[in-house]
């Protein structure tokens, strides 16, 4: 009723405004109708526009708001408990705001009023709610949501403050329901809004707590002693092992600017934010109004972001990582931005200098002369295949590529290598036993130090096979018996 | 509103003539009473549990069939909204019954059930819910000792049960763990309805209880425990916090007790 006849109120005045507006026109000195309007505007903000939020899953993010006033914004966000993949062979019961992890990206605008909806799966097993960093009042929004399975809450908040707040579940045991996946990003884009890019990304990392060790297959149970400990199985970027690499990996442009806004949800770890071979032109420090320029790495609270923009000069892979390094290659905290387009050679090799990376991989590595490894079970050969891919992507991208086409000066092609083809039994040898000294691929010199890696014969026939029928490799299937015999008279 | 209270009272009091069972049953077990120091709620002190007999199983559909079938109020298409809401016997697919599923669930654990819903039928039984000291206290108990609260694997059983999403179908109770009591599925099968299931709410010291998220939100949750390892408390006490006595949920049974002292005035 009430609001209703406001309505009339505003009807009629702006009648009147509009017959001023007559009467004004002949005088040179009036207001402008649309100056008088907008003051109306602005003293009657009942007079919002609805809107139902888009919102996004990883690592996409909605469109910017072109609006230039607030408005009443509807979130709904429903939880639910699912299995999902947490790496190749290992499932993990992850707990979501919306069926993924992270949570799905919320954008809205400084001073928008948000009516939030919190729903609650039937099928859940546990009561949930949500506390909205971006949210002024007692438990960002956790008081009022405490949902159990089956129904759904509602409050409404306005939106203070501009910046980019993490959103987390906070029913106790609040470490576990972080730890199982439950948060994500709300974007609060500053009255003014953000400067015009060309891509924006959504990258959120956490870190989880498996029964069984980084790799061990099947459903893995949540771990209490490691979560306590701080001793995470896996450290991982948009909720899994690969989200960002392979097909995966987010794209761009040569020329073309980028926005990431990054997450950390924890619950634990604090994020070395760092993109291999960028220099982020711009961050708004911990997701704030504070913008530095020129930084490496920029450190993500447990609970905390960061917006990192930068220009994308020079095609190629770059490596998205948490520079705690080990996380990065040992816990899958790792990521791809692939950018295409024309080369300049002159800022490339300025990237081949780049001697951060010493060659790792996510299994134990031992140097040249440790013991040998022992054999494993056999497969056919599209098992081979499948099996080598994931071991590649494990054990030798991060040196040799994605593409197999390796770092000029500095890792040897495997992509139509002459040193591979020449001889496999060779190539298995340096697998299996390392390698150290000068060596001529496709005509440049390497010299430096491949790691013996820890794999079985199994895995080094599959990864084998996968890498002699990619990338213009002259196929075959190398099997169990041909490791054994090239491991034994390969030896350094 | 007067005669929604007056009917509210009539309901609720129509079982309540039922006579009291006498003797012991044989679907149910005795759980001796005991001083126990409670996971969540008591700020540490002990508390002491009368010896009291309890339900083996969680109530199956079939039961709760039965007992719709004689207190047709109960029916879901009957129900008060005041006394349960939309979702009440959810999974039933007949206006009066299990409906199309009756094999795959006639022995399982009826869940979406509220605590009226579940009160009235204990009632009806010569029975009433567990107080949460009451289950709490006897699901300390794993297969082989009453009180297993030091050792953690029990912990991490029901940690990693309370992880998983619901099967799509609930096992039949017989099927579920046993405890040394003899008590089927008090953990592992779905949560359970208690008397006073929001007491965590109102025990304690009145500062404490000046606002809900000084209890059971962020980091104050894991003070207010007696042990902070103990995830498991805190997670059938905040899902028993998140309830109202009129909501129904998917994985939410209950199960029945009765007095000890019921017994002995009997035999007498």
């Amino acid at each position: 009723m009430k609001r209703s006849s406001t309505h009339k109120l505003v009807q009629l005045l702006a009648v009147g405004i509009y017959g001023l507006g007559i009467l004004a026109s002949c005088s040179s000195k009036a207001t402008t109708n649309a100056e008088i309007l907008k003051s109306i505007e602005e003293a009657n903000p009942k007079e919002m526009a609805v809107i139902e939020a888009e919102l996004t899953d990883a690592p996409l993010v909605p469109a910017p708001i072109t609006r230039k006033t607030p408005a009443k914004v509807v979130v709904r966000l429903e939880v639910t408990e699912v299995v999902k993949k947490m790496a190749d062979g290992v499932d993990y019961t992850f707990w979501t705001f919306g069926g993924s992890v992270p949570g799905k990206f919320i954008r809205i605008r400084e001073n928008d009023e948000v009516e939030f909806h919190l729903m609650n799966h039937p099928d859940s097993k546990n009561p949930h709610n949500i506390d909205l960093h971006a949210v002024t009042g007692p438990g960002g929004g956790a008081a009022s949501t405490f949902t159990a399975p089956g129904h759904e809450t509602v409050f409404n908040f306005k939106a203070l403050n501009p910046g980019l707040y993490v959103y987390h579940c906070a029913t106790a045991p609040v470490g576990m329901h972080i730890a199982n996946g439950m948060y994500g990003l709300i974007l609060v884009e500053p009255k003014e809004g953000l400067p015009k890019v060309d891509k924006e990304y959504y990258v959120m990392q956490g870190d989880f707590y498996t029964k069984g060790a980084f790799g061990a297959p099947g459903l893995q149970p949540f771990d209490m002693e490691k979560a306590l400990d701080e001793n995470p199985s896996y450290v991982v970027f948009n909720g899994s092992v690969g989200s960002l690499t392979g097909d995966n990996a987010l794209t761009a442009k040569v020329g073309e600017t980028i926005r990431l806004f990054v997450g950390n949800g924890g619950p634990n770890l604090v994020s070395s934010f760092h993109v291999i071979g960028e220099i982020f032109d711009n961050v708004y420090t911990e997701g704030g109004t504070k913008i530095h320029n020129n930084v490496q790495t920029t450190l993500v609270p447990a609970g905390g972001s960061a917006i990192t923009e930068f220009k994308a000069d020079v095609p190629g892979n770059y490596v998205l990582v948490d520079h705690s390094i080990f996380r990065a290659f040992n816990k899958g905290a790792l990521g791809m931005l692939k950018v295409e387009g024309g080369e300049d050679k002159k800022l490339y090799s300025g990237l081949i200098e780049d001697r951060i990376y010493q060659p790792e991989g996510s299994t134990v590595q031992e140097m040249p002369q440790s013991a040998t490894p022992k054999a494993a079970i056999a497969s056919n050969k599209d098992m081979r295949l499948e099996l080598g891919k994931t071991l590649y992507a494990q054990n030798c991208q991060a040196c040799h590529q994605a593409e197999g086409q390796g770092i000029k000066g500095a890792f040897p092609p495997l992509a139509k290598s002459d040193f591979l083809n020449a001889d496999v039994n060779r190539a298995i040898g340096v697998v299996a036993h390392g390698l150290e000294g000068q060596i001529k691929v496709n005509g440049e010199l390497y010299n430096s130090t491949m790691p013996k890696l820890k794999l079985t014969d199994e895995e080094i026939a599959n990864v084998m096979t996968f890498v002699m029928n990619n990338w213009g490799n002259k196929g075959g299937e190398v099997n169990l018996e041909h490791v054994k015999k090239a491991k034994a008279s390969y030896k350094h | 509103m007067i005669r929604r209270l007056l009917t509210a009272i009539l309901m609720l009091g129509a079982c309540s003539m039922a006579a009291a069972q006498k003797g012991t049953p044989t679907d149910m077990v005795q759980v001796k009473g005991g001083t126990f120091v409670p996971l969540y709620g008591s700020d540490g002190a002990a508390v002491t549990v009368q010896s009291f007999r309890m339900d083996k199983y969680p109530v199956t559909n079939a039961e709760f069939e039965a007992f719709v079938a004689k207190n047709p109020k109960w029916k879901k298409t009957a129900v008060k909204k005041l006394f349960a809401d939309a979702n009440y016997l959810r999974h039933w697919t007949s206006e009066s019954g299990i409906g199309a599923n009756t094999d795959k669930l006639k022995n399982s654990p009826v869940t979406n059930v509220s605590w009226f819903a579940a009160k009235a039928y204990c009632e009806c039984e010569g029975k009433r819910l567990p107080t949460v000291s009451e289950w709490e206290f006897a699901a300390l108990a794993s297969e082989t000792k009453a009180d297993a609260s030091s050792d953690p694997k029990f912990y991490q059983r029901s940690l990693d049960w309370y992880s998983q999403p619901n099967p799509k179908y609930l096992p039949p109770v017989q099927q579920s763990f046993r405890n040394y009591y003899g008590l089927h599925g008090m953990i592992g099968l779905v949560w359970e309805w208690t008397s006073d299931f929001n007491s965590a709410l109102i025990i304690g010291e009145s500062r404490a209880n000046a606002s809900l998220d000084r209890q059971l939100f962020c980091g104050a949750g894991s003070n207010g425990a007696s042990d902070v390892k103990n995830y498991v408390a805190f997670m059938r006490y905040a899902f028993r916090s998140s309830l109202k006595a009129n909501y129904t949920v998917a994985n939410l049974g209950f199960r029945c007790v009765q007095d000890q002292k019921v017994q002995t005035i009997a035999k007498k």
